[in-house]
Parts: structure tokens; sequence; C-alpha cells
């Protein structure tokens, strides 16, 4: 088993290495996923029910509401 | 009202951007997938150098693209609890649970494989990196048949209960919401359509390497195996979405109508506008032509909704009036969008008294509303309508991106027809710039016909987040327009970024190819 995982671990550094075009996809990866995660997310992207209703009881009351509401209507 | 008017147009455009850019890379991921699938089987049971240079070469490219698009679709689950928090929590676990297992999968089996794939060469037996190259695929399409489902479930809501306690679909029946024949007719529709894309990007960027006289029997192989993968894939998308017509018309008949710019059907058959100019002018309520020109073929759409060239096909104010008719042209009343908007009231005014009996404590009146509103749930959505007209869904943009994809699709056929006997009977037509040309043209032309088959599928099922059950105004959040506004925006130059990222790789490593001898590296 541990033979199996210095392999992968090997193929995975060999791997990342002898890469040519894929250094600059990686860094395309690394930035794309700080800017959807660390910005996007935490900032653009809040849990709307979450932030307003701490259990679920709450959340489903407030949807509840929400969608049988008149002013909802076109 | 205005604000709320401008958040769900916002946040439908932002959705829309998202998800046609997302869809950018998944067909190309589901067709190259199996293209360098097949193109290494070959090189597995031959052993010979040459296609294993030639798999490398157009796994490059896979990888460029699959780098590209990976994470994309993140942030449509992000504006899901966003912006449609009303329906990310209504549809519950119904959509929940699809997207659970397609997360689990493409990130264990796409990703573990994947690397398999690019770093294992040289480190795994052949065997076991064939095995990884067909199990990318596989996850790849593993992933797309999760998500299809949920947006099947979407387009005919089944195999659930609504529990007004939780206020959420609860899964009464999972094989009703995973099998069902409009998910299963979407899945292969969907990936066999990827399989067309594949193909049209294989022999599409083999006639550059061509025009460019390099490396000429490295295009001409990939053309056979991209032009037989996107052939095959071309005629059995035609023939699913064949399928997906007679699935609409019994499911979402108002899409068929609008793909159809039909108001009104007629009796003992029903011709298709093979080529039409809507009438701007044609309103519900007005008499006047839909069409300002069109080229009819007879009975066809009654043979494509039903494969019964004498059945009644309903047009939008049939629908609305709750009519069909007979062969004869004997008129039956089924219900109508008014008769539905009232029982629609009914289920809405049964939920508020829900919610009374709720905050009350009165476990006798939750029973009773549960119960009123368990009798009216078919009919929730159409509570939110004043009257029928805002039930209809753009019917230009519907009736023109069909049009888009059905011809793009007979295009594409042709496309393969000629590249199929370029390889192997007219070899003089490889030589032919102008044919070279063509399959670089065809290259963009095959995105916008994918495109616009999603447009045909989510444009015209509008207003309907949830078929029947939940219109967009209802699903949106309570969130200022301005802050949506804002990340579309944002979305906008991230994305642009991205695809320019993305096609200035793509062209590097082509243009690479047209430098030097793949064969000989």
């Amino acid at each position: 088993m541990r033979k199996f995982f210095s392999r992968a671990a090997e193929m995975y550094i060999d791997g990342f290495r002898s890469m040519t075009v894929g250094k600059k996809l990686w860094l395309l990866i690394i930035i794309k996923l700080i800017i959807i995660f660390a910005v996007l997310k935490l900032f653009f992207f809040p849990d709307f029910l979450g932030a307003s209703c701490d259990t679920d009881t709450e959340k489903a009351a407030k949807v509840r509401q929400e969608i049988s509401d008149e002013s909802r209507r076109y | 009202m205005d604000d709320l008017i401008s958040v769900i147009d916002w946040s439908r455009a932002q959705f829309a951007l998202t998800a046609m850019f997302h869809w950018i890379f998944v067909p190309l991921t589901i067709g190259l997938s199996l293209i360098v699938g097949v193109m290494e089987t070959i090189y597995y049971r031959t052993r010979e150098e040459n296609m294993k240079k030639i798999t490398q070469f157009w796994m490059t490219l896979f990888a460029i693209n699959f780098a590209c698009g990976v994470a994309t679709g993140i942030i449509l689950e992000f504006e899901f609890g966003t912006n449609w928090s009303n329906y990310s929590w209504f549809v519950g676990d119904i959509f929940g649970a699809p997207l659970a297992i397609e997360g689990i999968f493409a990130f264990f089996l796409e990703s573990t494989f994947f690397a398999v794939m690019m770093f294992g060469w040289k480190k795994v037996s052949p065997g076991f990196h064939l095995s990884a190259t067909w199990l990318t695929s596989i996850g790849v399409c593993i992933s797309a048949l999760w998500i299809l489902i949920a947006n099947a479930w979407m387009q005919r809501p089944g195999g659930m209960e609504f529990d007004p306690e939780q206020a959420r679909n609860v899964m009464a029946n999972f094989s009703e919401v995973a099998f069902s024949s409009t998910a299963m007719n979407k899945f292969f529709h969907t990936v066999l359509s990827g399989w067309v894309l594949g193909g049209v990007f294989v022999v599409g960027v083999s006639c550059w390497l061509l025009f460019r006289k390099s490396n000429e029997e490295v295009a001409r192989r990939s053309i056979k195996i991209g032009g037989w993968i996107g052939m095959i894939g071309i005629l059995l998308t035609m023939w699913t979405g064949d399928g997906s017509a007679v699935e609409v018309s019994k499911t979402q008949p108002m899409k068929l109508a609008a793909m159809e710019g039909l108001y009104r059907g007629d009796a003992g058959g029903q011709s298709l506008v093979g080529f039409g100019i809507l009438n701007p002018s044609k309103t519900l309520d007005n008499d006047e032509d839909p069409m300002l020109f069109s080229i009819d073929i007879p009975y066809g759409l009654s043979i494509l909704a039903n494969h019964d060239m004498k059945s009644f096909v309903p047009g939008i104010n049939d629908i609305i009036d709750g009519i069909e008719l007979t062969e004869n042209g004997d008129t039956i009343h089924g219900i109508s969008y008014d008769e539905r908007i009232a029982l629609g009231r009914e289920a809405h005014q049964a939920l508020r008294d829900y919610n009374t009996a709720a905050k009350a404590g009165d476990e006798n009146a939750k029973t009773l509303a549960a119960e009123r509103l368990k009798a009216n749930f078919e009919h929730f959505g159409y509570g939110y309508f004043e009257d029928a007209s805002q039930a209809v869904p753009p019917v230009a943009i519907t009736f023109y991106a069909f049009r888009i994809m059905v011809m793009g699709g007979g295009y594409l056929l042709l496309f393969f027809i000629i590249a199929l006997l370029a390889v192997y009977k007219f070899k003089g037509l490889l030589k032919n710039r102008l044919v070279h040309i063509l399959g670089v043209l065809t290259i963009p032309v095959v995105w916008i016909v994918s495109e616009a088959g999603w447009v045909v599928a989510e444009v015209g099922r509008q207003p309907w987040v949830i078929q029947d059950l939940m219109p967009t105004r209802a699903a949106v959040s309570a969130v200022s327009a301005s802050s949506v506004e804002l990340t579309f925006w944002i979305f906008v130059v991230l994305f642009s970024g991205l695809f320019i990222a993305e096609v200035s790789i793509m062209i590097r490593e082509i243009r690479k190819a047209t430098k030097q001898e793949i064969l000989n590296r």
C-alpha cells in the first residue's frame, strides 16, 4: 500500500515538473479558483437565507411567506 | 415592484451568461474525451507509436479545455444560493442530491483519472492508462447525467411531494426523478451533441493543419476518427432530438407552440415551418398571420410532435383556452389557463392559511390547509399570474433559436459527409483550400448551434423555473438589483478574460503543431 502511494505521489511530482503548457494552465486554474472562492463567494455571493435565518424551521417559514406573498404576483 | 422586475431580469441575465459560458467547455470535454479514448484504444491495440503521438496531441488540447472550464459550473451554484434562494429552498433534496452526487463524481472520478491520463504515460502500464482515459470520459458523462437529471426535473417535475412544513419538495420516488423519459432524452441528446462538437473541433483543427501543409498524416487520421464520431453523433442527436420533440409535445406543449410560432392548431394535421419570418405585430388577441413569410413542410409538425401526420398540435391560444381538436375538427375542452390561475390562487391561499396556522400552533388548521394545498398543488405556479398571457414564453427567441439548431444540425450532417468522403473517396478534396477554410469556419458554427439548443430548452420554458410550479418571479431572492448588476459585469470581465486565455493557449498549442512534426517529436 505504501509503495502504491509513493508511486502515485511520484507520478504527480514528476508530472508537474515536466509540464510545458500545463504550468500556464495551473496558474490559470489557481487564479480562477482564488477569484471564485476568495472573492466572489466571500464578498458577492452570500447564502441569502442563511444570512437572515439560523435554523431550517426559520428558513422554511421565510420561504413559505415569500412564495405565497401576493406581491410576488405578476 | 420595479426593483423586483429589475432583480429578475439581472438574475436571469447573469444565470444565462454563466450557463452559456460554462457550456463553451462542457460539450468539448464530452466530445474530445471520447475521441482521445478511441484514439488511445487504437494505439493500445496496434502499439503504433504514431497513434500514441496523435492521441497525446489531442489530449493536450483536451487538457487546456478541461483546465479552463473547471469550476465555471460552481458559479451557477453560488447564484442559486444568492439570487435564487426561494427556488433553492423550494426544490430541496430533489436538486441537492443530484448536484451532490455530481460533485463527488466530478471531483474523484474525473480529477483522479485525469491526472493519470496526463501524467501517467511513463508511470503506469498502457492498459491502466487506457482505463484512466476511458474512466475520465465516463466520469464526464456521469457528471453530465446528474446535472441533466436536475434540469429535466425542472422541465417536468415528478417523483416528489411538496411538504408545506418544510416549504420544500421531498423526494418520493428516486427512479421517477432520475430515470424519467425527459431526463434520459435530455441526457442522450446533450451528450451526443457533445460528440458532434468534439468531431467538428477535431476535423476543423485538422483542416487548419492541412491548410498550413503541416502534419498532414496527423490531420488525415484525425479527420477519420473525428469524422466518424461526429457522423455517429449527429445522426444519434437527430434521433434523440425527435424523441425530445415528442417529449416536449406531451409535457411542455407551450414550448413547442413557441418553437413553431403557432397560435392556433389545425384539425387534421399541422405543417412545420421549415423556414420563416415571424410577424412582429402578432399578439395573442389579434387575428394577424403569425408569419410574414414561411416555407412549410405539410404535416411536419404533427409527425414531429406525435409521430402521427393527422394529429392535432395545439397552438399558444389553444393551450391558454384549454382546447384540443379531433381529426374532424370537433372541440375537446380541457383545463384553461384562467381556470389554472384560479386553482393556483386557491393553492396560494391554502399555503398562507398554513402559515397562519403554523404561527398560531393550530395543528387542525394546518392539516386542513395542507390538504387544500395538495389538491391544487399541480397548479401552484399559475397563482402568480394576473392573466394567461404572462405564461407565454418569448416566441421570437425560441422560434429562431430552434431554426438555428435544426438548420445548423442539417449543415453539420453535410459537413461530416464531406469530411468522410474527403478522407475515404475523393482524396483530392483534402488538398482543396476551400474545404480547409470550411472546416475551420465550422468550429464556431457548431458552438452557435449547440448554444442555440439550450436557448430553445431554457427560453422556451419561460416564465417557469419549475414547470407549472414556480415562475422566475417567485424564485428570485429579495436582493438588490444593483448588486446582481454589479456581479453580472464582473462576470462579463472574468469570463471574457478566461475565454481569451483559453483561446490563446489553444491557438498557441495548435500553432506549435503547424511548426513542428508531431510524429517526430
